[in-house]
């Protein structure tokens, strides 16, 4: 059985519908260095529907981001070079094709149907140039319109995504914004072209807390507004909680916990969801003496441990008989509906587990 | 902790006494040291009778340091009067532990811990850091940047406090000021009742054994030209101190005490993962035994699994070591998890100081409210049902901030008083103090 095999089966379809809009499959993105083949991607899987959101969680190296710079085809070796990077796998974006698109074709899709919010705004945006050119700039590349016309645009973004004087601020330079500020430009850029599906890296990363949750509250406003598709990308669970409709674990390249945020916060099935959460000091809950860490350190992507990719972490990697752990690798099954994991513990042995020892104790 | 109280003070003279036979030019420095330092302990003590400052005098008798420093402490003050810092006046009424140097007791130095009350092993008093804003040819300051404006904490011995604030409000500059890698333009930090504010580079260095950091970066703070054996054993190499069984095995030691392997010595910076790195900024911090680690957001450049590993050692080697930390972070729930106190900070001034549990179920001042209630929470139960205080607007400029209380521009609770008068922090609840003209969860009414 394969992960797509899975995704059929539990891909949330809605009845009388074809295809969901945005549709991976069996995605693999590998990169072949002097050290070896780096499989950031190794196999990962999803769908999602326009106005649902989807939380991708991870930590660095579980090739969350690059799993989102896949969809958006920012992959690709340039023809010159020999080939950096080898994708396969389908990434339908409503019904096409992108992997082994042309790359035309992908360039006039990037920013008007699909676009991205990057982590760092002072790194994505031009220092030279002003926001409001940017910002043009984006709208002209998929319209043909005047520039009169795109300033009037830019400026009605700027003020949508709630920048304070937004016909004055559209001549200032990235560097004369505050940090939450840029962010806000950014989005404003990302979104001039009602985008359909919203790609946010680490968007509140690098801003402070009473900023991230403007930040949060403006995604999920502007997302209500433009009805888009959006995958939200961080390490942060805090976050996607603020977010998520759907939830995606990665792991070492792949996907160890698939479902609805709610079930997966209420009930995690995969050992490595348990950590996380383990591992996060907790503003809501009463304080606890100790954390639970997960023991060691996240996996080299070139030597992947067999097996369970997180069994030299799992404080559970015995439980399952015949060293099953270290030698098969678990595929993604089904727990209750839709929500999937990938651990060979039977679910009724980790649904004790979460209740009866991890629960408790966060 | 009352343990780790006792050890420490009854330490506190020691430093000084090595200091003079090691240097005699110091001999001054460290007498006034010893002598503050009793005096320091005195005034926890709290009877009344003779100012501090009578102890000072005996120490100008001695030249160099000494005087230098005494010179230089009335212009403090002067300055902290111009700057119209009204939190002190205001503590001085409210208790005993807050009361300015000069208002306190020196009756001879009874040793506190016999009395039962905490000496701190750091205070901090008005502490001030402009940075100038220069324009022209000439340099001519047309401004400064508030950084850390008049600022006053203690940290006792065995406790961990916690600082926490956006970016901005001065808390790292806070963090290089009380490690004196910054000098304050204005109050004052003792160390042990020495006051090392405006001590120089080679005066320091006997404090820089007592008092260490560990960085955020854990890129950027270890040489990548150095081994892990020459990283950590750099801090006995600068200090003159042979370690028993000679500095390779107690490097080998401490990397074993911070959970990496002993043959990593001869390894390079690049070879270890992020959380790794950390363990060796904590194993060259510790290599001296301090006495206070301050350390700077220490786990906000690792991945959550990993910053669970350090947080966890940072825990264990306190109770091991019996250390004392200053933590600054701008995390709240990891703020939460490791300080017994905890001090919020906002452009440059404490907004409210209070220990850990009083803090964060009774906030008192709007900023914390808002900030706690800002702090996405791993649950999506909570998406609907919490009431977010929601901010406008970003942080206001240190260089020009707003009049009166700094907070008030973004407060929803704002009023005519805020615009005109800054709020002294000023202790509304045993161990709880805050600056706010209208706080929340007050006990009792009359009290804004």
């Amino acid at each position: 059985m394969t992960d797509s095999d899975d995704t059929a089966s539990g891909a949330p379809k809605p009845p009388g519908e074809g295809a969901p809009f945005l549709d991976v499959r069996d995605l693999k993105v590998h990169f072949p260095t002097d050290d070896g083949l780096v499989k950031s991607v190794d196999g990962l899987s999803f769908t999602l529907e326009k106005g649902k959101t989807l939380g991708i969680v991870g930590e660095s190296g579980s090739g969350k981001s690059v799993t989102s710079l896949a969809v958006m085809g920012l992959h690709r070796a340039s023809r010159r070079q020999r080939a950096t990077v080898r994708m396969s796998g389908e990434i339908r974006l409503d019904g096409q094709e992108l992997i082994g698109a042309d790359p035309d074709e992908v360039r006039r899709l990037r920013g008007r149907r699909m676009a991205m919010i990057f982590q760092d705004p002072l790194s994505a945006l031009h220092p030279y140039y002003t926001v409001g050119k940017q910002i043009v700039e984006a709208y002209r590349v998929h319209h043909d319109v005047d520039k009169k016309t795109a300033r009037k645009r830019a400026i009605e973004m700027l003020d949508r995504v709630g920048i304070p004087q937004p016909d004055k601020r559209v001549d200032d330079h990235p560097h004369q914004f505050s940090g939450g500020m840029r962010q806000r430009a950014m989005i404003a850029m990302a979104l001039v072209n009602n985008p359909e599906l919203l790609i946010a890296d680490e968007p509140t990363t690098a801003l402070d807390v009473t900023v991230q949750a403007q930040i949060l509250d403006l995604i999920r406003d502007l997302q209500k507004e433009f009805g888009s598709a959006v995958i939200v990308i961080t390490h942060d669970l805090g976050v996607v909680a603020e977010l998520a409709d759907d939830l995606l674990v990665m792991y070492g390249g792949r996907c160890v916990e698939r479902g609805p945020a709610d079930k997966i916060f209420e009930a995690p099935q995969h050992p490595y969801t348990w950590g996380l959460l383990g591992s996060m000091p907790r503003i809501d809950r009463d304080h606890t003496d100790r954390l639970i860490p997960v023991k060691g350190s996240p996996p080299s992507l070139i030597n992947v441990p067999s097996g369970c990719a997180f069994n030299p972490r799992c404080p559970y990697a015995d439980v399952p008989k015949d060293d099953l752990t270290r030698t098969v690798r678990p595929e993604l099954t089904e727990a209750t509906t839709g929500h999937f994991s990938a651990c060979h513990m039977a679910p009724a042995e980790r649904k004790r587990i979460w209740t009866e020892e991890i629960a408790p104790k966060l | 902790m009352s343990e780790n109280a006792k050890k420490k003070s009854g330490k506190a003279g020691e430093p000084a006494e090595t200091e003079q036979t090691r240097e005699p030019a110091e001999a001054g420095a460290a007498a006034e040291a010893q002598e503050s330092a009793e005096a320091g302990a005195a005034e926890e003590a709290g009877k009344g009778g003779e100012s501090a400052e009578s102890a000072e005098p005996d120490g100008a008798d001695v030249p160099d340091g000494a005087a230098s420093a005494e010179s230089e402490q009335p212009a403090e003050a002067a300055e902290a009067a111009e700057d119209a810092e009204p939190a002190e006046p205001a503590e001085a009424v409210d208790e005993k532990p807050a009361a300015p140097v000069a208002s306190a007791a020196a009756v001879p130095a009874p040793r506190s811990d016999a009395d039962g009350v905490r000496t701190p092993l750091l205070r901090v008093r008005g502490l001030t850091r402009h940075f100038p804003i220069t324009k022209g040819l000439l340099k001519r300051q047309v401004g400064a940047v508030q950084a850390v404006d008049g600022i006053d904490f203690d940290v006792y011995p065995g406790e961990t406090l916690g600082v926490v604030g956006e970016s901005g409000c001065g808390k790292s500059t806070m963090g290089r000021l009380i490690t004196r890698l910054d000098e304050p333009t204005g109050g004052t930090v003792e160390f042990e009742g020495q006051d090392i504010t405006h001590l120089s580079p080679g005066k320091l260095r006997p404090m820089r054994r007592d008092v260490q950091m560990i960085f955020q970066d854990p890129y950027g703070s270890l040489n990548p030209r150095h081994t892990i054996g020459g990283i950590v054993s750099t801090p006995f190499r600068l200090q003159g101190v042979e370690p028993e069984g000679g500095v390779k095995k107690e490097v080998q030691r401490l990397l074993e005490l911070v959970g990496l392997s002993p043959e990593h010595y001869n390894r390079y910076p690049h070879e270890f993962s992020g959380g790794q790195r950390q363990r060796i900024g904590i194993a060259r911090a510790l290599a001296l035994k301090p006495k206070l680690v301050v350390a700077d957001e220490p786990v906000s450049a690792l991945d959550v699994s990993i910053q669970a590993q350090v947080v966890n050692l940072m825990d264990d080697l306190q109770d091991e070591l019996g250390l004392t930390y200053v933590i600054i972070a701008h995390d709240l729930s990891v703020i939460r998890h490791v300080s017994d106190r905890i001090v919020v900070m906002y452009l440059g001034k404490i907004v409210e100081l209070a220990d850990r549990t009083s803090l964060y179920t009774t906030p008192m001042h709007p900023y914390t409210k808002a900030l706690m209630s800002a702090v996405p929470v791993p649950d999506t139960k909570r998406r609907t049902e919490r009431d977010r205080i929601l901010l406008k607007g970003d942080v206001p400029s240190p260089i020009n901030p707003p009049s009166g209380c700094r907070f008030r521009t973004r407060c929803w609770k704002a009023t005519e008083t805020c615009t005109t008068t800054e709020p002294p922090l000023v202790s509304l609840k045993d161990g709880h103090k805050v600056a706010c003209h209208h706080p929340e969860n007050a006990p009792g009414p009359g009290t804004a």
